[in-house]
């Protein structure tokens, strides 16, 4: 037998579940950890990470701290590598669709909250705006300092020696720093951090961005976190200065310059195009009347 | 030279209710070779690891005189500043080159780690104080992207000076710097380190069971038995004259070829 409720709300159509899909203490854990980590910029604070109807990698990190900072009228925009139609992105999208029975958008302009894998959309955040970052391994030592006991000692120490190591080792071996992604950044001159695996291109978006910056790591069970107009300053070497990708050609569908750009496969003959990783700004050009060389083949109804 | 260097008073190590060293005091003197015998299980390495404040002693007290001349307690500093300490103006040699290098990066950065740590940023600058430590440790230069796990036990071991003497440490401890060497090897790797010695004027407390080391090697010596130093002096004297028993048993002992 089930238990059914027959009060009277139960009449309106009502989801099973708790709003945002997580229960109302399990929120307030989170939120506690999410203001812990706000007030250290950079700390990785520890939350007690929950089971999430979807497997680990896939975001659980990130859909747990949107799910403790969303209420009725926001309006979500989640990205997979600067796409909103990758399944990923649309799986979480209709995940809060459904839990939550919140607003949606691809537009990154009309979004409250973005949720992100691996990318900062283009245009730029404002102050309204909160990016929440999925993240798969937040220790930016790790690789090299195999045991949690002793990087906890490093951070709190400050005894950041170590990440120069691993910039060093790149240049040895490539002639440059070669780390394009989940570059390590210093935050407000003190933590260490791991951006994620954002490409490179993006950590300049992170410095001193009017938008609140939140990370969240389901597995590892971490939350940390970048204050609005906080100093985020990529390692480098001073000979060997930090770099972002560059790229020769524009956006193939949009003409778009100065944007991070993803290669596609064309056909088993080497032919292959360059277009935009974020698919909302190229399609706003592309509104706009911005066309590239490549527009009639991008698969986009002419 | 009118200060020493490192005093351990009283310096015991409990491992419940079994003794590790017992009451040691002891003082090292800036430039001197101290070498610390005993056969396995005498308390020698436990003695090291309290010296260098790798393991918390039970009871006693260390004194270390800093760079700027003040002499200060080790267990009493915050561990960040005894971190430091470690990492700068100390080395650690290991036995086993695996536990003291970073295996998985290259000679190079292994040797300008520690520079990075101190907040060296200029990458052509790391390069070249690596290769000159290469160098001196008689390392291939063009093996200086290879990681060591490439390099012979011989090279290892001596890809970890390097890495512990880059800082110029007034102090450096070792465990058993030639054990697992072969006989050949452990005489360029002792010629070496008596000359890096010798050259850097530092310190060293030299840990072995292999008396040749300690003659070659060092100017005093103390010979531990179940956790106690039981005789000390010069090494010449301690070698050539045991007062002793136990070390006229470790003297006699050595094999005559």
């Amino acid at each position: 037998m089930t238990i059914r409720d027959e009060s009277p709300a139960a009449d309106e159509k009502r989801s099973p579940y708790n709003f945002a899909y997580l229960d109302e203490q399990t929120k307030r854990m989170i939120r506690r950890a999410i203001l812990k980590a706000v007030a250290i910029p950079g700390y990785q604070v520890p939350f007690a990470s929950r089971e999430m109807p979807m497997p680990y990698g896939w975001g659980t990190g990130g859909v747990q701290v949107t799910a403790a900072i969303i209420g009725p009228d926001d309006v979500l925009k989640v990205i997979d590598q600067g796409a909103d139609d990758t399944t990923n992105a649309v799986s979480i999208r209709g995940f809060f669709a459904k839990t939550a029975g919140v607003a949606t958008t691809t537009r990154t302009t009309e979004a409250t909250i973005i949720q992100t894998r691996h990318r900062i959309p283009e245009a730029p955040l404002s102050e309204d705006q909160i990016i929440v970052f999925q993240v798969p391994i937040p220790e930016p030592l790790r690789f090299l300092e195999p045991r949690e006991t002793e990087t906890r000692t490093m951070h709190g120490l400050e005894e950041y020696g170590l990440v120069h190591v691993k910039l060093y080792e790149d240049i040895a071996r490539h002639g440059h720093i070669a780390t394009t992604y989940a570059y390590p950044v210093k935050v407000e001159g003190r933590y260490v951090m791991d951006p994620s695996p954002i490409p490179k291109f993006d950590n300049p978006k992170m410095d001193n961005s009017p938008a609140l910056q939140l990370f969240g790591a389901g597995r590892e069970k971490r939350i940390y976190a970048i204050p609005p107009y906080s100093s985020v300053k990529s390692l480098d070497f001073e000979d060997h200065p930090f770099e972002v990708q560059r790229f020769e050609a524009p956006c193939a569908l949009c003409a778009a310059t100065g944007v991070y750009l993803d290669e596609v496969i064309l056909d088993d003959r080497g032919g292959r195009m360059f277009v935009c990783s974020d698919t909302d700004n190229c399609e706003q050009r592309r509104e706009a009347g911005h066309t590239g060389t490549a527009a009639g083949i991008g698969g986009e109804s002419q | 030279m009118s200060a020493p260097l490192l005093t351990a008073e009283g310096l015991t190590r409990l491992y419940g209710t079994r003794i590790g060293c017992a009451a040691v005091d002891l003082q090292i003197w800036p430039g001197e070779v101290l070498a610390i015998v005993g056969e396995s299980g005498s308390g020698k390495t436990t003695l090291l690891n309290c010296l260098s404040a790798r393991l918390q002693p039970s009871a006693g007290r260390i004194l270390y005189a800093m760079r700027d001349g003040v002499t200060r307690e080790l267990f009493a500093m915050s561990e960040a500043e005894r971190r430091f300490l470690m990492r700068t103006d100390w080395g650690f040699v290991h036995q086993n080159p695996a536990d003291g290098l970073r295996m998985s990066v290259s000679a190079g950065a292994n040797v300008g780690e520690r520079l990075m740590a101190v907040g060296e940023r200029h990458y052509g600058r790391i390069r070249q104080t690596a290769e000159g430590w290469l160098e001196r440790v008689e390392i291939d230069i063009d093996r200086i992207d290879d990681d060591p796990r490439s390099f012979s036990g011989g090279m290892r071991q001596r890809l970890q000076i390097a890495r512990n003497l880059v800082t110029a440490p007034r102090l450096v401890f070792m465990d058993e710097p030639t054990g697992g060497l072969d006989v050949s090897v452990q005489a360029r790797l002792l010629d070496l380190l008596r000359g890096l010695v010798a050259d850097l004027g530092m310190a060293a407390v030299i840990v072995t069971h292999d008396l040749a080391v300690a003659r070659l090697l060092s100017d005093r010596m103390m010979v531990m038995k179940s956790g106690e130093v039981i005789e000390e002096g010069l090494t010449d004297r301690v070698l050539d004259d045991p007062r002793e028993p136990y070390t006229q048993l470790l003297v006699s002992s050595i094999l005559q070829v």
